[in-house]
């Protein structure tokens, strides 16, 4: 497993400060006035150069957001936010207009190459190209497979704009479209028209409320019928100003029969201050379209005395339209001070499924409240969730799920299986089941366990000559192995190591 | 090749004292039993060996070809070629056998300046070991330990020593939860590791397990202390006898 002794090296390399994301830049940007108002919202539209239905969509959820209350149910515990204390929109200087990898400011080039994140098409290639012994030329019959072939498109968001989406000719020639979705606004308004809003609606939540009136960016993809997306498709988001709250908005639609595979990566700078993060992601899958979903989520957690950190507050839904259609979440939860986040489906067509995956962990004072939930209205129906918490340092981890069937939900099923892994005396692990059946068919089980890494285990595994660190990686790696089996390839091992870091220090 | 001086040990949360005063000399080469009646502290003795840190020595050394160990955890005491087999090993959920044996396997040699084994390598002696100890190479593909029988997790452990060629090998209570089958071919494998450069530590309640790995030495471990010394013949005496007349005798 070259896995663990990889999140060892990577641990050693870091400072003290486990955080290695932390880092700021110094980039021009263009920003809104501090505060939330009509005002804001229409500099934001005329920004983006909207057209007049989406500045009045937003104007809407905006109203409707006047009359709603933050929620208080979660597990989370944190001071109230000053709305009017937020920039919401900050972009950077140099990028306007059409954007092709040339025009981007050097600077943001930077930050992404700091991160590991290659927006070079060609490089992308190049490192395919390492990995073969021998170094022979990229067989292109090779390409057909994603997985073998490595190859992923990105979309860079910083802030509140995307800056460079990558590889989207060859995309394009296969019919699917991913870009902004700024862009798709301008350029594909009546796919966006069509679909915005269908499965979170504008009044879902305080949060996702607000993300409808004031979202800056974030992708959009289309798969049209029976085409399977030729790559994997990724977006990696990045707060860098401060101050600024960061709504992104993500739109998925996979036409019938269509397949797409979509990873998220989100890093944030070191920073005292508390930065706000409200998404908002949308998937619609029809009759034998499958989407699935992964995210990779390293927000800036805050320092080891709670200081600092994302707040995390997203509305993730995907709509199994069609029949036979199959949606899959799978996250990879190791950032943010506060995260408050169900990415759910909504099992509408028959035989439809629908798939949760999590590993959540949380060290020094994190505090997280995630689960899913699974809302069964179409016949035959299914959906599992596996979700592996672990908590570490002063954490609290809670996991908060529900699983429905509706009176025509005939034969549904669904399989949930919780388990929590605490490290160390003070922190906490909370399972939160809500099961509601009204169709006597239905099938739902539920198993949860809450174990603790014994001094037995750790003996044990030290007394085989493992080191200490390495010793709770290699167990920690064991207890989430059934979640990170879905990741895809390239992001499993990365998802190892991040676990890896994020639990640096958690034993004493 | 071991040499404990005077140790005393306490559990380090109650401050019970449970080894007092122990001294015991093993050479290179030899196999020594230790028996003693429940309470003894027999596994206490091989916890601090493996230094399990709920235990604290409070006094006495404990010198391994010379040297000190008391300083090193159980990982560093482990790359210096210190083994003990578990009387109860512990499951790892999610961790394949295999995966543990060569974690294991590169941390030691990591931790002795050598290079990862190859994986072909690797393969060869993990199937060798395997085939000795009359596994099946699909049981490894399994999580370590995880429904095991117990006598499945007393191969598993014969099998990581043999894979690891430790130097000093602690066995505890390895005959416990084996019937005879088992035994013969766990104790065929210990035999087969005996060599001139290794000691063995065997700790049991029974005589049973030194019919089939027979003893240089035996010793008797009471409240701590060993109070009686002696040849194979003496695990004999203690079958016929029980250990009341020795424990007798030593007050």
């Amino acid at each position: 497993m070259p896995a663990v002794q990889e999140t060892i090296e990577q641990v050693r390399k870091i400072d003290v400060d486990q955080y290695k994301y932390g880092f700021e830049s110094i980039i021009e940007v263009d920003k809104a006035p501090k505060g939330l108002s009509e005002d804001i919202i229409r500099f934001i539209s005329a920004k983006k150069n909207e057209p007049d239905w989406m500045l009045e969509w937003r104007l809407g959820a905006y109203r409707r957001w006047l009359t709603l209350d933050e929620p208080t149910w979660a597990r989370v515990d944190y001071p109230k936010i000053d709305f009017q204390d937020l920039y919401y929109y900050a972009a950077p200087k140099s990028q306007s207009g059409p954007k092709s990898l040339d025009e981007v400011d050097p600077e943001i080039l930077k930050v992404y190459e700091k991160l590991g994140i290659p927006l070079k098409e060609q490089e992308i290639l190049a490192g395919v190209q390492k990995a073969p012994a021998g170094g022979e030329e990229d067989d292109s019959a090779a390409n057909d497979n994603v997985y073998k072939s490595g190859r992923v498109a990105v979309d860079a968001v910083f802030d509140s704009v995307s800056v460079v989406t990558t590889f989207k000719d060859e995309l394009a020639k296969a019919g699917v479209i991913f870009c902004s979705i700024s862009e798709a606004i301008r350029e594909h308004p009546e796919l966006v028209q069509k679909y915005l809003g269908t499965v979170v609606p504008t009044s879902d939540n305080f949060y996702a409320t607000l993300n409808s009136a004031v979202f800056t960016d974030g992708s959009f993809v289309f798969v049209p019928k029976g085409v399977r997306c030729p790559m994997e498709l990724s977006t990696y988001f990045r707060i860098n100003e401060k101050n600024t709250g960061q709504f992104e908005r993500t739109l998925i639609i996979a036409e019938e029969g269509a397949y797409v595979s979509y990873l998220e990566g989100c890093t944030a700078p070191q920073r005292d201050e508390n930065q706000l993060h409200a998404a908002v992601v949308e998937l619609i899958a029809l009759d034998d379209a499958e989407i699935k979903y992964s995210t990779v989520q390293n927000w800036y957690p805050g320092d080891a005395q709670g200081k600092g950190g994302v707040y995390n507050f997203v509305t993730k839904r995907g709509d199994c339209r069609g029949d036979r259609s199959k949606i899959s979440w799978t996250q990879v939860e190791t950032g943010s001070a506060i995260t408050w986040k169900y990415p759910s489906c909504i099992l509408r067509g028959d035989d439809s499924q629908g798939n949760f995956y999590s590993i959540a962990v949380s060290n020094g004072y994190q505090q997280v409240d995630s689960g899913t939930k699974m809302i069964h209205l179409g016949k035959n129906t299914k959906s599992r969730i596996i979700s592996k918490g672990i908590a570490a340092g002063f954490s609290q981890n809670t996991y908060r799920g529900q699983v429905s069937a509706h009176r025509k939900a005939t034969n549904a099923r669904n399989f949930t299986n919780c388990d929590s892994l605490l490290i160390g005396n003070n922190c906490g692990a909370h399972t939160v089941p809500y099961i509601e059946a009204k169709n006597a068919t239905a099938k739902f089980e539920h198993e949860a366990t809450t174990s603790k890494i014994s001094e037995d285990q750790k003996f044990y595994v030290m007394q085989r000559g493992i080191p200490e660190e390495e010793a709770i990686a290699l167990i920690v790696n064991g207890f989430v192995k059934d979640v990170i089996q879905e990741l895809p390839m390239e992001f499993a091992v990365e998802a190892q190591k991040l676990i890896g870091i994020s639990l640096e220090g958690s034993v004493g | 090749m071991l040499e404990i001086k005077n140790l005393h040990a306490r559990i380090a949360s109650t401050g019970t004292e449970i080894i007092r005063g122990l001294n015991l000399t093993v050479e290179a080469g030899e196999v020594a039993a230790i028996m003693g009646p429940n309470g003894s502290g027999k596994s206490t003795l091989s916890y601090v060996l493996a230094g399990r840190d709920d235990y604290e020595v409070t006094e006495g050394d404990v010198l391994y070809n010379g040297q000190s160990i008391l300083e090193m955890d159980p990982a560093e005491r482990a790359a210096a070629g210190i083994f003990l087999a578990f009387q109860y090993p512990m499951e790892i959920p999610g961790v394949a056998t295999m995966e543990f044996l060569k974690v294991a396997l590169n941390a030691q040699r990591k931790a002795r300046g050598e290079e990862p084994l190859k994986i072909p390598e690797f393969l060869k002696h993990v199937k060798e070991a395997a085939g000795s100890l009359e596994m099946d190479v699909a049981m490894l593909k399994r999580p370590l330990n995880v429904g095991f029988s117990g006598g499945e997790k007393k191969r598993a452990e014969i099998l990581q020593m043999k894979l690891l060629q430790p130097q000093f090998c602690v066995l505890d209570e390895t005959d416990s939860g084996l019937d005879i089958d088992a035994l013969k071919i766990v104790a065929d494998g210990v035999n087969a590791l005996r060599a001139p450069d290794r000691a063995f530590l065997v700790i049991t309640h029974y005589q049973r397990l030194l019919e089939h790995i027979v003893p240089d030495t035996v010793h008797v471990l009471y409240r701590g202390q060993v109070i009686k010394s002696g040849g194979k013949e003496l695990a004999h005496e203690l079958e016929a006898n029980g250990y009341a007349g020795i424990i007798e005798e030593a007050a």
